[in-house]
């Protein structure tokens, strides 16, 4: 009751006037304690960052392990575990120099050998890992001393730097035991800047603030991350004020001020872009006029207004706006359904019967596009897409498929026409299995059948190159061709739109998005709302 | 009686057998498996890698080497390991097991407490403004979807009133709470998810009372009962709805396997951790040690269930217990 009176009276002078809430110089001095209470649709599956995919265990794993190297606020890689690291020979070898006094959270000294200790299970064939081929490339690690460790390539291979921001593991916990069902998996052991407290399945899993932490202390005491199932209901906590963070839907950002006035609101755009994907195989979509014209009689502003009710960004190219790869000089094709129909005229396509779809030699154009069922705004673009087309006499079809079977039964075949599909994008630029010509075929991610001779060249090189300044160059103009030989009509990016409550301070966006400073956030004593039991 | 049971128990084990069979055969024709969900769309997995996984599960063997694996693998007992996180199938049925049952149990007992009289009133008032009510009622919790009703009763009760937890079954701080305080925090959690399942779990059992009564009270004993001057609360209660007891003890059987099954929507709604979830992600995921564990213990109770519902009507109605044997 004592508690809760001074947070009241805040609540109220909060309400008169919201300005004032973070000048008061008492509450801007950083204290410990309180909670983050996060809320996920999922449950973890294994804190064990060589292990999980899903992002549940991931987002854990990222407060419980670090890596030797991480990405700074602004996607420049910088040391972690290691204070620093040396690139030498062209990328053949890179050298990193881990910090002297990194403890686990047991007490155990981190070395150089846990290094090891990681890299041998990412490439051991009885470890269920998915992420082996990032570190197949290396051809020996050696730990000259507990402080260094020596990576070796067979070959310059530049997307590689960012695999070691992959979470090291420690040796001792794991022993020699079974690595895949090992109990640490549910119970883990780190080194980052917060410890592992309880798992409830399916409810909750309890962090805490690691004293001992190389970059000092948390200053929040506890990190809550709850398993709420439904968005909906995820939405209701949120307005009750039991969980502090979310990120939001377009209409649920846009919704009334009132819902919101205990939190704030942030915008940046995601690591993600929609696209309209052509089968390059099929003889509709060979001919590049035909594919222009579908890009110019796109119309993107209506789409992201549409769709995304106005929050995202028209894409030209598969990097995102805020990344370094991102080629601004890229123009897209404007809206002009004129044009389009000039183009489709030229490549052969004319309303002949009258009927208002175009045809030639007897057919009409017409085609289905496909995309994933239990996704909103890709259903929604996809109409939004049919009528677009409608305008232009293109008649589309809309078919919406059941995941799996989406996946297996018509990308994995090559039976489709075209699809709407998303893709989240990494940091590093190398998209080189998305776009490269080897990567045609079952299970593989260049579904489309893109094939260029200059494309594969530039992804080639792009992997092979060190240097930021030619690296760079590379990506913009591989930007250029991919957006010039149109396989997909790059459409949006949407934005992340998280809120976080008010009560946490120092929150702030960069482009690495928020949370880059979490260990810095901090509540003000008088508006602490978990009291811990510690 | 005892040959009956036993003939009944050894029927047990090809049905069994055909219900995995089937289960098996159902998860392997479903499009996808076990590993997509770690590797589709994921660009920093390749295609290589898939295979190896793949390997790794034993998928590349043929369905019936699979199944044979696995059936020799229970007869032992072991369920196996998840294919999600490694973890023993059994285990991770057993975490939730006492959940699903704290939740459908209380709500299957509110049920029986609720309907029996409603039902028994239905019959006596045939025609009534309160039976039209009470149907009305049973109906409308029959009717409405359930997570409708729950999406705004934890906003009426959560969020405006403030009166009830809104999802979940434990305050983040149950673990320092005392005793009392403990039953009292699981018991706020548990009310909204009990009274709407009790709710919409109504109807079955109230119409049949309702009409096991209707078709009880015509009969001649009923009306001797009533002409030998016996009070109308004991015609009712005492004559009338022992003769009811039989589609209760149906319902009561089959509800056997809800006890422990619970439902996906449900429980996904108040986020709360019960078997239904475990079952239902298990399937999206494909995760085929899990389903194929949560199908048997299903199929196991189903097969329990008919059972003691079949021993129970020897038990309440003489005329069967004679006429089979």
């Amino acid at each position: 009751m004592f508690a809760g009176l001074p947070l009241l009276l805040f609540l109220f002078s909060c309400r008169q006037n919201p300005a004032s809430s973070t000048a008061d110089s008492a509450d801007a001095t950083p204290v410990d304690g309180d909670a983050y209470v996060s809320a996920s649709l999922g449950d973890a599956s294994r804190i064990n960052p060589v292990l999980s995919t899903d992002s549940a265990s991931n987002e854990i794993a990222s407060l419980i392990f670090n890596g030797l190297i991480k990405y700074d606020k602004d996607l420049k890689l910088v040391g972690d575990l290691a204070k620093s690291f040396e690139i030498k020979r062209g990328g053949l070898e890179i050298v990193f120099h881990l910090r002297p006094g990194l403890k686990w959270h047991d007490g155990a000294p981190v070395t150089s050998d846990d290094v090891l200790f990681t890299y041998q299970k990412l490439v051991d064939p009885e470890v269920r890992t998915p992420y082996g081929a990032d570190y197949a490339r290396v051809s020996r690690v050696e730990t000259p001393d507990p402080l260094t460790v020596r990576v070796f390539y067979k070959e310059p291979f530049a997307p590689a730097l960012e695999s070691w921001c992959k979470g090291i593991m420690p040796r001792h916990v794991y022993g020699t035991g079974d690595f895949n069902s090992h109990p640490a998996n549910r119970a883990p052991v780190g080194c980052g800047p917060y410890k592992f407290v309880e798992w409830k399945v399916d409810e909750k899993i309890v962090l805490v603030a690691n004293p001992d932490y190389y970059e000092g202390r948390p200053r929040i005491s506890r990190y809550i991350f709850r398993v709420i199932p439904d968005l909906a209901v995820q939405f209701l906590e949120l307005r009750n004020e039991s969980v502090d963070n979310m990120g939001l839907t377009p209409d649920q950002y846009k919704a009334y001020d009132s819902f919101f006035k205990k939190y704030n609101k942030f915008r940046y755009p995601a690591f993600s872009y929609t696209y309209l994907g052509f089968n390059l195989k099929k003889p509709l979509f060979k001919d590049r006029r035909v594919r222009e014209a579908i890009a110019r009689a796109v119309d993107k502003r209506e789409l992201i207004d549409g769709v995304l009710l106005g929050i995202g960004s028209p894409s030209t190219g598969p990097f995102p706006r805020h990344t370094w790869a991102y080629n601004p000089q890229v123009r897209d094709f404007d809206h002009d359904p004129s044009k389009a129909q000039a183009l489709l005229e030229d490549a052969g396509w004319k309303d002949n019967d009258g009927d208002g779809v175009l045809d030639k030699d007897g057919k009409p154009f017409a085609f289905t596009v496909i995309t994933n069922q239990g996704n909103k705004s890709r259903e929604m673009t996809a109409v939004i897409l049919q009528s677009h087309l409608a305008k232009i006499g293109i008649k589309m079809d809309v078919r919406i498929i059941e995941w799996s079977s989406f996946l297996h039964n018509f990308i994995d075949k090559g039976e489709f026409d075209a699809t709407i599909l998303a893709w989240n994008t990494g940091i590093d630029p190398d998209q080189y299995i998305i776009w490269h010509s080897s990567q045609h075929g079952k299970g593989k991610y260049n579904f489309v059948g893109y094939n260029s001779p200059e494309a594969d060249r530039l992804l080639e090189r792009g992997r092979r190159e060190f240097d930021f300044n030619r690296r760079r160059e590379i990506y913009h103009r591989l930007q250029a061709v991919i957006q010039n030989d149109i396989p997909y009509v790059f459409l949006f990016s949407q934005d992340s739109l998280p809120v976080v409550h008010k009560r946490f301070q120092k929150v702030e966006t960069a482009p690495l998005g928020i949370g880059w400073n979490f260990n810095e956030w901090f509540v003000p004593r008088s508006q602490q709302k978990y009291l811990s039991a510690q | 009686m005892t040959g009956y049971l036993i003939r009944r128990v050894l029927l047990f084990i090809p049905l069994l057998l055909g219900i995995t069979l089937v289960t098996f055969g159902v998860m392997q024709l479903a499009p996808g498996g076990p590993t997509d969900a770690m590797t589709d769309m994921n660009t920093k997995v390749s295609s290589e890698a898939k295979e190896r996984l793949i390997k790794l599960y034993g998928l590349d063997k043929p369905w019936y080497v699979q199944y044979a694996h696995w059936l020799g693998r229970v007869v032992r007992l072991d369920f196996g390991n998840s294919f999600k996180d490694d973890q023993p199938v059994w285990g991770k049925i057993r975490e939730r097991l006492g959940n699903s049952l704290l939740l459908n149990a209380a709500s299957l007992l509110l049920i029986l407490v609720a309907a029996v009289p409603l039902g028994v009133l239905s019959a006596v008032r045939r025609g009534s403004w309160i039976d039209r009510g009470v149907s009305l009622l049973v109906f409308v919790g029959f009717s409405v979807p359930t997570f409708w009703l729950a999406l705004l009763l934890m906003i009426l009760f959560g969020l405006h009133l403030g009166w009830l937890p809104i999802s979940g079954l434990h305050a983040l701080n149950h673990d320092e709470m005392g005793f009392f305080a403990r039953q009292w925090d699981v018991a706020r959690h548990l009310a909204l998810p009990v009274l709407i399942s009790a709710f919409t779990g109504l109807a079955g059992l109230s119409r049949y009372v309702r009409n096991g009564m209707l078709d009880v009270i015509r009969q001649d004993f009923i009306r001797t009962a009533r002409a030998k001057g016996l009070p109308e609360s004991q015609v009712i209660y005492k004559h009338a709805l022992r003769n009811v007891l039989i589609p209760i003890i149906t319902i009561l059987g089959l509800s056997l396997p809800d006890l422990i099954g619970g439902s996906f929507i449900f429980e996904t709604i108040f986020a709360y951790p019960g078997m239904g979830r475990l079952g239902f992600e298990a399937i999206m995921s494909r995760d085929y040690p899990v389903v194929m564990g949560v199908g048997t213990l299903a199929a196991v109770l189903t097969l329990i269930g008919n059972f003691l519902a079949d021993v129970c009507y020897r038990w309440a109605d003489p005329r069967i217990r004679e006429g089979a044997l």
